[in-house]
């Protein structure tokens, strides 16, 4: 739908509004980096410079060179990782079978998918600690990706289910004449033309992941994420470290939507259905 | 050619091919049911159990709580503010960005940037405006409407810390409204909203009878993801406030890490899920679609 | 030998029956076409043979042997599909060639069928592209080059030429019956166009709701429909059907329709009368007089097109409504009255309760 505002709203007024959001978003991003990348005295100085000036990168080291930071970096990242590999290891083939097979039980079976989204994270998170003591898995990171893995699954399987529909069954299915079998036709042909999408959703996953903190801070002790790590000292924390804690929580992110944005609408946009 | 299958059984060949999507989905059932259901079932025995026992100590403790209308009430008082005025601007930014404007596509990144920002980020990115040596205020000092630096994290004052978490939530959270509202907008044909216009509406009454109807499906789904992530909400509070305030899933946080009381966080974690829950049915309920409306 | 034969086959889809046991049989090398409206079960019908589906009942034979439990890519087929189907990752090259890859086939083998296929088709030039940046022409060429390149025993093509449009599928209609007729491969195409099924196949395969209806030439099921469905739905303007008595009246009989009647000394008339029965009979065995005359039929004349090679008449006699061919200079008036002549060699008798046609031989 194109909206005309017609003559009751000038194209400046829309501009303006536009620009006035995107300020509203981008200012509190670019103070925070601003003070990542400052000197320590600038960071405590009042008032804050609202320009670049006394750049360093001493706030910066001080947050990293802080006790746990780059245990709880690496921790965060292979978390993120095995977590997008369950997550997708797991849903994908579920993903598959609901856009290319009519079963019976398939509307249950996504109905289910889709109200697991409805269960707090509290909820299942603090039962788990208690069973991860007995499973031996407590304070580790295969225990927070597994957690998260719970989370991301929904959404890998509603994703890849949309992506797989949005190939055309014939494509296999000439395969299949050709010479291949069911598993053979989706590794040639499906799989390749769902590369895109797939790699759209795992980013994502790997996101979500990484910005988890309810789970991660209740499920590990000794062992915490990034996340986890930075609330635990956050309020007995200078503010050099605040500060430069939140842009490196912040970082990826916007790396991330930037190089997945044109993916973002198709996922939103399926998941919600 | 003459070494071909021809030994296959009809039976094995069919059950092989009637269940495959069974065997699929296998893995994933499993899992959900480890990680989802058998957990939920365990928190409710946690809540209601005390080494088998039943009992209802966990929420007794839990009411009596010190903390629990606090938290109560600052988490409802969340949700009834954030949620209204988060629809309303998540509105005006789909609406912008589907009106073709030049720069479209940066706005739109823009717009999007939140939405991989997790809600600890957030609030550390927002503490270091409230705080009082911070950039809101030497903003304001600048532009002339301060003096000296205004406190507004200010634990004694909680309409105050309220603010400062209604911001930071609305700013972070606001583009998962949106991008679901743009999705629901791209699907509105152009022809009613034209139609609309012809028939002399202008864009308040477009807005008003023309797409916020057709957009209700979209809303619906919007308020309902947000309504459950609201009672979830946990960092963003404790990064701006502290210990000034608390709401449910951060009590819930600290009877299970800091006073060991998994039974009393599992209680928490309980009342979480069942006000979850009835919102849901509320909003499922009074934004039902009556099904001879919906366009096909 | 590559004919193939389907036994009882039977295809539900729930409720719905899709195949309703159908036996057909093609010869080696025969060119079938599966001709019928929508939700007929021709479609079906083929990818029952190909072992995209599974049957419900019956038996699928492909060059003698039994392959109703054989998946498509032991069946030794080769299939065109409606949408094309060519794969968008793979340029052309390796689009033809993947059958043969799938085979394992030497590359030096690969490279000659893929060149000789190409040929065939006139796509040598595109071997290097992508199919997105080919058109819709195109791509169907490659679809059908990736086909034949296999050299399978049987043929299937799923309404090829229906995406293109109409110019383009008038000659590529005639390039693939060129092209066919030349490899003389056991095809089955299906397609809901009856202009294609005459032109095209050796034999027809009219199907109507999951059974055939007729299966023969193309010319008897043009001249000699099954029944009132065939001839209504084959031929361009359909079939026209009258309902007609036969009496006897002394000297010989006559054929008694609703708008007048003429006399009809054809051998086994006498059988035709006191039956209730529908007279058949095409718009270009109709001969039309401006003056009454013996034996003719006074009809009002409703409407006329010029076609450019002969006039359409549509013509009223009492309650019926019929389609007569003219001679392109014959322009009578509308509402003004014409005299028709039905050949009665060309008259095919209907019985009006059944719908079948009185005298054929027995549906193949």
């Amino acid at each position: 739908m194109i909206q005309r505002p017609g003559v009751w709203l000038p194209r400046v007024f829309l501009y303006g509004g536009a620009l006035v959001l995107s300020l509203w978003v981008l200012l509190p991003i670019y103070f925070i980096t601003l003070a990542a990348f400052s000197t320590q005295d600038a960071v405590y100085r009042y008032p804050k410079n609202l320009v670049p000036r006394d750049l360093s990168t001493e706030t910066m080291r001080f947050f990293l060179n802080s006790e746990g930071i780059v245990g709880s970096l690496q921790r965060s990242a292979l978390v993120a990782a095995l977590t997008l590999l369950f997550s997708l290891g797991v849903g994908t083939p579920a993903g598959y079978a609901i856009a290319r097979f009519v079963f019976r039980g398939a509307d249950t079976f996504r109905l289910a998918v889709v109200s697991t989204r409805a269960f707090p994270i509290v909820i299942l998170s603090i039962p788990l600690a208690v069973t991860y003591i007995r499973w031996g898995i407590d304070d580790s990171v295969l225990g927070v990706a597994l957690a998260h893995t719970a989370l991301a699954l929904p959404f890998a399987v509603l994703v890849t289910s949309s992506v797989f529909a949005g190939i055309s069954v014939e494509l296999e299915e000439a395969a299949m004449t050709l010479g291949c079998s069911r598993l053979s036709a989706f590794r040639r042909v499906a799989l390749p033309l769902a590369l895109p999408g797939l790699a759209a959703a795992a980013i994502f996953v790997f996101i979500i992941s990484w910005n988890e903190v309810f789970a991660a801070s209740i499920l590990t002790l000794r062992n915490p994420t990034l996340p986890a790590q930075v609330l635990s000292v956050l309020n007995e924390s200078p503010l050099p470290f605040r500060f430069a804690g939140g842009f490196f929580l912040l970082a990826p992110s916007l790396i991330v939507i930037f190089v997945i944005r044109k993916y973002l609408f198709n996922m939103w946009g399926r998941v919600v259905k | 050619m003459a070494a071909v299958a021809e030994r296959v059984t009809l039976g094995r060949r069919l059950r092989r091919w009637e269940g495959l999507p069974y065997w699929l989905i296998l893995p994933t059932l499993a899992y959900l049911a480890l990680f989802f259901a058998w957990p939920m079932v365990k928190s409710f025995q946690l809540a209601f159990q005390d080494d088998g026992v039943w009992t209802l100590q966990a929420f007794r403790t839990m009411v009596n709580d010190i903390e629990f209308g606090n938290a109560v009430r600052f988490t409802l008082l969340l949700i009834v503010v954030i949620i209204p005025v988060q629809f309303l601007l998540a509105l005006v930014m789909a609406l912008l960005v589907n009106a073709k404007l030049r720069g479209r596509g940066i706005f739109l990144y823009i717009f999007l940037l939140p939405l991989a920002i997790s809600d600890l980020a957030a609030g550390i990115v927002w503490s270091s405006m409230f705080t009082e040596l911070g950039y809101l205020n030497t903003v304001l000092e600048r532009i002339g409407l301060l003096e000296t630096p205004f406190i507004w994290i200010n634990a004694s004052r909680e309409s105050l810390l309220l603010l400062t978490v209604v911001v930071a939530e609305i700013w972070r959270s606001t583009a998962l409204i949106m991008i679901i509202l743009v999705a629901g907008l791209q699907g509105i044909p152009r022809d009613y909203t034209e139609a609309a216009e012809v028939f002399g509406a202008g864009l308040y009454q477009r807005v008003r009878y023309v797409i916020l109807p057709m957009l209700k499906p979209s809303i619906q789904v919007a308020l309902l993801l947000r309504l459950i992530l609201a009672f979830e909400v946990f960092s963003t509070v404790i990064a701006i406030t502290g210990r000034g305030s608390t709401v449910l899933a951060a009590e819930a946080w600290r009877w299970q890490t800091a006073n060991m009381d998994a039974n009393v966080a599992a209680a928490y974690a309980s009342l979480i899920l069942v006000l979850s829950v009835v919102s849901a049915g509320l909003v499922l309920g009074l934004l039902r679609t009556p099904k001879e409306q919906i366009a096909r | 030998m590559a004919e193939v034969r389907f036994q009882t086959v039977r295809k539900t889809f729930g409720d719905v029956v899709a195949v309703d046991d159908v036996d057909l049989e093609v010869e080696d090398g025969q060119f079938v076409v599966l001709l019928g409206p929508s939700g007929c079960g021709k479609t079906t019908l083929l990818r029952c043979l190909a072992g995209l589906e599974k049957v419900d009942g019956g038996r699928v034979y492909i060059g003698g042997r039994d392959a109703t439990d054989l998946p498509p890519r032991r069946r030794r087929i080769a299939m065109v599909f409606q949408s094309y189907a060519v794969f968008p990752h793979m340029k052309v090259f390796d689009n033809i060639a993947f059958g043969l890859r799938m085979q394992k086939e030497r590359s030096a083998i690969v490279r000659e069928r893929v060149q000789s296929a190409a040929e065939l088709l006139q796509i040598v030039d595109y071997l290097d592209r992508y199919p997105a940046q080919l058109s819709g022409g195109q791509r169907q060429r490659v679809a059908v080059a990736r086909a034949i390149a296999t050299k399978a025993d049987v043929l299937l093509m799923d309404e090829p030429l229906s995406n293109l449009d109409a110019l383009l599928r008038m000659e590529a209609r005639a390039e693939l019956k060129a092209l066919l007729q030349k490899l003389r491969t056991t095809t089955i195409y299906v397609t809901h166009d009856q202009i294609e099924a005459l032109s095209m196949g050796d034999r027809v395969a009219v199907m109507r709701s999951g059974r055939t209806m007729q299966v023969d030439t193309p010319i008897a099921v043009y001249d000699n429909p099954a029944d009132m469905f065939v001839g209504g739905f084959i031929g361009t303007p359909p079939m026209n059907f009258i309902e007609a008595e036969v009496r006897g009246n002394g000297a010989g009989h006559a054929v008694h329709l609703t708008g007048g009647s003429f006399p009809l000394a054809t051998p086994g008339v006498a059988a035709l009368s006191g039956r209730k029965l529908v007279l058949g009979i095409r718009a270009e065995a109709i001969g039309v007089e401006r003056e009454p005359g013996e034996g003719l039929v006074r009809a009002t004349v409703v409407v006329v097109e010029p076609l450019g090679s002969h006039n359409l008449l549509t013509v009223r006699m009492a309650e019926e409504t019929l389609k007569v061919s003219a001679r392109p200079d014959f322009f009578p008036a509308p509402e003004s009255d014409v005299w028709l002549r039905l050949e009665p060699e060309r008259i095919r008798w209907m019985d009006r309760e059944t719908k079948s046609a009185l005298e054929r031989p027995a549906v193949v």
